[in-house]
């Protein structure tokens, strides 16, 4: 069948066939490999995808349900270059370690500061509550959505390069 | 620098380390930096094995036992081999013609990669398909045909030896029982000797379940086989990539130098993906008969069901003390279930992993293990989950018999502790079954996690509560792990020497590269290596490239695992850039026309001393290095060195656990409210890492104390087999985790640097479940098993407690 969506802003016309999960399609069809393939039960987040502005675990959802949709995936969290205030606050707040979840964390972090632009730490949890992690126990996470916060609804940020200071 | 937001005001949850060197804000070689891994991880431009797409390249899937343990009587491919999108169909015994079907395991047994006379276990790999998409690969599976003689399966461990039991591994020869090893350590009759003269002995029978890695990315490898070269490129999962193609060079025949793996981004491994599995082996056999790249990745219930299981230890502990809570001794008997094959990664001489800690961080007299390991109709695996070498295991065992006897006898657990710590001055300290603690200051350190907790006002809120009936409970942990193995003299992996390599080159503008034998799996390393090489090279870490994780191009060295990347690479690293450093000296003696005895190195240059003017940069060297000016009598140019490190001992890391948890009487659940973890990993490089790798470990701990557990029913179906069945805790059942440290160096690393990958895996465990028997004793309870569900706590508080299957 022919499938007919807007990723990330560009649309996109691919044949497919019917069963094609969409993490499958975004990755496997479009290329689009920051959106991750965990578990097949929707319990572990790391698939987690925008669909009409809508946070979405693209394990459990045909391509072809996406279709005449608004897909946004990871890849278009930064813009012109820019990071999103998201990305920016878990390189600062160390949210990620290996960085396989960290894709869908980042996804509802951005729709949760969306909707909530300055959520308590157990807003922040229950947000991401549907995801797993297995390397940071979360609170490093919530920092990082934390941070985001701080910077403003929206607004990206500057990427600062920063990383050290001078040999010692 | 940028300090991280705290996300809380609580000034309990403030760090306080004043006595100790605090280096969050000391600009780098050690202090807090950025990650560099980072940038492409959060524009989802990682690397993952599922990401490699390669032209031509084909799926592979894997046919899985349905059942725990049966003949194979027939298997019936002609419809699958029939389907237009497949392009292959292999099974046992096709392998076994070509010599493929059993493999090494890291323990000296064999695994089957393909079954061909027996099913061993529920989901063990029996045949596979090559098709043209994953889709189709796995549509075929359903069409072959697979008959099965049920035999009875050997389940529950405490049976596996009954004469009545069926023989699992009769594919070995002479083999007539389900008995795997025997092993102990320690002095039986001297520990018995202490027992007869304690004035107090508590036991206790602990379980520490099957439990089960679960990374986030599950194992995958895409194989590419190059007829004309006659070369394998081996994209996997990998935190071992040279061991492994070593490995595949003994297994498949393959020259070692036509091997190349390839590890690129590793979406967590936490032990799991240490062993060489099946799906490997049958992506690589699928390249070389098919001439073209063959892709295989593991689905969550695959992952589950055969992939490296942990734990799985039934432990019978006893702990002798005076009446004034003098700890004397401690013995323990264990009963291993190592699944279907061995295939646990320990040092070869070590059959129970590093299970010889058991002894703590207690001065005793006497200690005495015995570990029976038995097979039985489950996945294989056995060291993996951050356990350490099975330190994990040992560790549970004596913090759960430390805080079982503070509460036979009435005396506070960090009381009881604070009296039998090893004291600082007994360092190096060898304890009763022959490991040497290289360092600690194990009082400061329990005293700081006492500190940041509050641990008085927490006991007097404890007994306010207790008056109301409320059930509130406090557990503590300490615990001293083992690590960095190991020296080459007494451990190897299949007669691998435990060192590893490091190369540094410094190129002509003073940028450099550094070449690691070890592998992260989110742990850091081109950030904290690229951080220990500036320290000692006055290079700034972002001009420090770490390459790492494909065999091509690094140094030989076993991998990461068992938190050995600091203690050993860590070490390699610190000492290859002396090696290059000393090289400098040199040159820049020459440059200067100075003696090298004259010259003093300070922050990246060498200047003469007492005349810091007259000085040359590590830069300048490296230009002269390079360049077409003299150097000294005798010596090649460039900047460059590589060394091989054999570490001299283990380093000890340590720590202090506190968990504050309240227990819904009603329900049986349990809430941790508050967790303190104070560590000691020796020498800090990079704080906001290890900040992480502690918070890691400890959702760990909270997942194995609370919810995880790998159970099978009587016939050996496996019930934890999908994340539906299989919990893992979410940010809703973590609290926000406190930390702090202390800093006791390993007098024998480079930098001092003891490792800290798995010591809150390791440490707090017991810390949850003390917590909770702390909570219950009023009701008479004195021990529960992991995973504490409110189920089972419910059952404990009605005084039916239930070990787990």
């Amino acid at each position: 069948m022919q499938v007919t969506m807007t990723v990330n802003g560009t649309e996109v016309t691919e044949d497919i066939e019917p069963r094609t999960l969409l993490v499958h399609f975004l990755r496997d069809t479009l290329g689009l490999t920051g959106t991750h393939w965990g578990c097949d039960t929707s319990n572990c987040g790391v698939c987690v995808v925008w669909v009409d502005e809508q946070p979405v675990k693209s394990c459990t959802m045909l391509a072809a349900m996406a279709g005449g949709k608004a897909v946004r995936t990871v890849e278009d969290l930064e813009r012109d270059g820019v990071l999103d205030s998201v990305q920016q606050g878990f390189m600062e707040c160390h949210g990620l370690q290996c960085g396989y979840c960290t894709p869908g964390m980042m996804m509802t972090g951005r729709w949760l500061l969306d909707h909530n632009p300055d959520p308590t730490e157990q807003e922040i949890r229950e947000a991401i509550s549907g995801q797993i992690c297995r390397c940071t126990g979360y609170s490093t996470i919530v920092r990082s959505i934390r941070w985001a916060a701080t910077q403003g609804q929206g607004s990206p940020v500057t990427h600062t390069t920063e990383t050290a200071g001078t040999p010692s | 620098m940028t300090a991280t937001p705290e996300t809380t005001t609580r000034p309990d949850r403030q760090r306080r380390q004043t006595e100790f060197e605090d280096n969050d804000q000391k600009p780098v070689g050690h202090g807090r930096m950025l990650r560099k891994e980072d940038p492409r991880l959060v524009r989802g431009r990682g690397r993952f094995v599922d990401d490699v797409q390669l032209p031509g390249m084909l799926h592979l899937a894997i046919l899985r036992s349905p059942v725990a343990h049966a003949r194979i009587v027939s298997i019936d491919t002609s419809a699958a081999q029939a389907h237009p999108k497949v392009k292959l169909v292999v099974t046992g015994e096709m392998l076994a013609e070509k010599g493929l079907a059993w493999m090494p395991t890291l323990s000296n047994d064999v695994q089957a990669v393909l079954a061909t006379d027996k099913v061993r276990f529920q989901g063990q790999e029996v045949a596979f398909v090559v098709a043209e998409d994953r889709y189709s690969a796995r549509d075929a599976l359903e069409l072959i045909d697979v008959e099965y003689d049920e035999l009875p399966a050997v389940v529950d461990a405490r049976r596996a030896l009954d004469p009545s039991m069926p023989v699992i591994r009769d594919d070995l020869e002479g083999r007539t029982d389900n008995h795997l090893f025997d092993w102990e350590t320690g002095d039986a009759e001297a520990t018995e000797a202490v027992f007869a003269r304690a004035d107090v002995v508590v036991t206790e029978d602990i379980v520490y379940p099957r439990v089960h890695p679960a990374p986030m990315e599950t194992a995958a490898a895409v194989a590419d086989y190059d007829r004309v070269d006659g070369k394998l490129t081996l994209w996997s999962t990998s935190q071992a990539p040279h061991a492994h193609r070593t490995l595949y060079a003994i297994v498949a025949g393959l020259p070692e130098h036509k091997i190349r793996v390839i590890a690129p981004d590793i979406g967590g491994g936490f032990g799991g993906k240490v062993p060489i599995y099946p799906g490997y082996v049958c992506a690589i056999v699928a390249s070389l008969l098919l001439g073209v790249p063959v892709k295989w990745a593991e689905d969550r219930t695959e992952n589950l069901t055969s992939g490296s299981f942990a734990r799985d230890y039934i432990m019978r502990g006893e702990i002798a003390a005076t009446k004034e809570g003098k700890i004397l001794a401690i013995r323990t008997h264990v009963l291993a279930d190592h699944g279907a094959f061995n295939g646990q990664a320990s040092p070869s001489k070590y059959p129970a992993g590093f299970f010889g800690v058991f002894t703590g961080s207690y001065d005793i007299e006497a200690a005495y293990a015995k570990v029976t390991a038995v097979y039985t109709n489950k996945a294989p695996g056995g060291v993996a989950y951050a356990c350490s070498f099975r330190i994990t295991e040992a560790v549970h065992l004596v913090e759960r018999l430390v805080t079982s006897l503070a509460l036979e006898m009435g005396i506070d657990q960090a009381e009881l502790r604070l009296r039998n710590l090893i004291k600082p001055e007994q360092f190096p300290y060898e304890t009763k079954t022959g490991w040497v603690y290289d360092s600690g200051n194990y009082e400061a350190t329990l005293r700081e996690s006492m500190r940041i907790a509050g641990y008085e006002e927490l006991l007097a809120e404890r007994e306010e509560k207790r008056a109301r009936g409320e059930l509130m409970g406090i557990g503590v942990s300490f615990f001293t792990e083992a690590v960095g193995a190991g020296p080459r003299k007494n451990m190897d992996i299949l007669g691998l020497g435990m060192a590893d390599g490091c190369e540094l080159r410094i190129h002509p503008t003073g940028k450099a590269v550094v070449r690691l034998s070890v592998k992260t799996q989110g742990q850091g390393h081109e950030t904290t290596f690229a951080q220990i090489v500036a320290e000692e090279i006055g290079i700034p870490p972002e001009d420090i490239d770490v390459v790492h994780g494909d065999t091509d191009n690094t140094p030989f060295g076993l991998g990461t695992y068992g938190s050995r990347s600091t203690p050993v690479s860590g070490a390699a690293a610190a000492l290859v850039a002396r090696k290059v450093r000393d090289k400098a000296q040199l040159i820049a003696s020459s440059m200067l026309e100075v003696s090298v005895a004259d010259l003093e190195w300070t922050k990246g240059s060498f200047h003469v001393k007492g005349d810091p003017s007259a000085a040359v940069t590590i830069q300048d060297i490296a230009m002269r290095a390079h360049g077409a000016g003299d150097l000294p009598d005798g010596m090649e140019g460039g900047l460059e060195a590589q060394i091989c490190y054999n570490p001299e001992n283990l380093t000890y890391p340590n720590g202090a656990y506190i968990c504050v948890v309240d227990v819904d009487r009603g329900t049986g659940e349990v809430k941790v409210r508050r967790f303190i973890a104070v560590d000691d990993c020796g020498t800090r490089i990079n704080p906001m890492i290890i900040e992480g790798q502690v918070h890691g470990g400890l959702v760990d701990g909270l997942g194995m104390a609370l919810m995880e557990i790998i159970e099978f029913d009587e016939s050996g179906n496996c019930l934890g087999g999908s994340f539906m069945d299989y919990l893992i805790p979410t940010a809703l059942e973590c609290p926000d985790w406190e930390t702090g440290f202390t800093v006791t160096p390993s007098p024998h690393h480079p930098i001092g640097a003891k490792g800290v990958g798995e010591s809150a895996t390791v440490g707090s465990p017991p810390a949850f479940v003390n917590a909770v028997v702390d909570a219950l004793h009023p009701l008479g309870i004195r021990n529960i098993d992991m995973p504490m569900t409110p189920s089972r706590v419910w059952d404990a508080i009605q005084g039916h407690p239930r070990p787990p299957v």
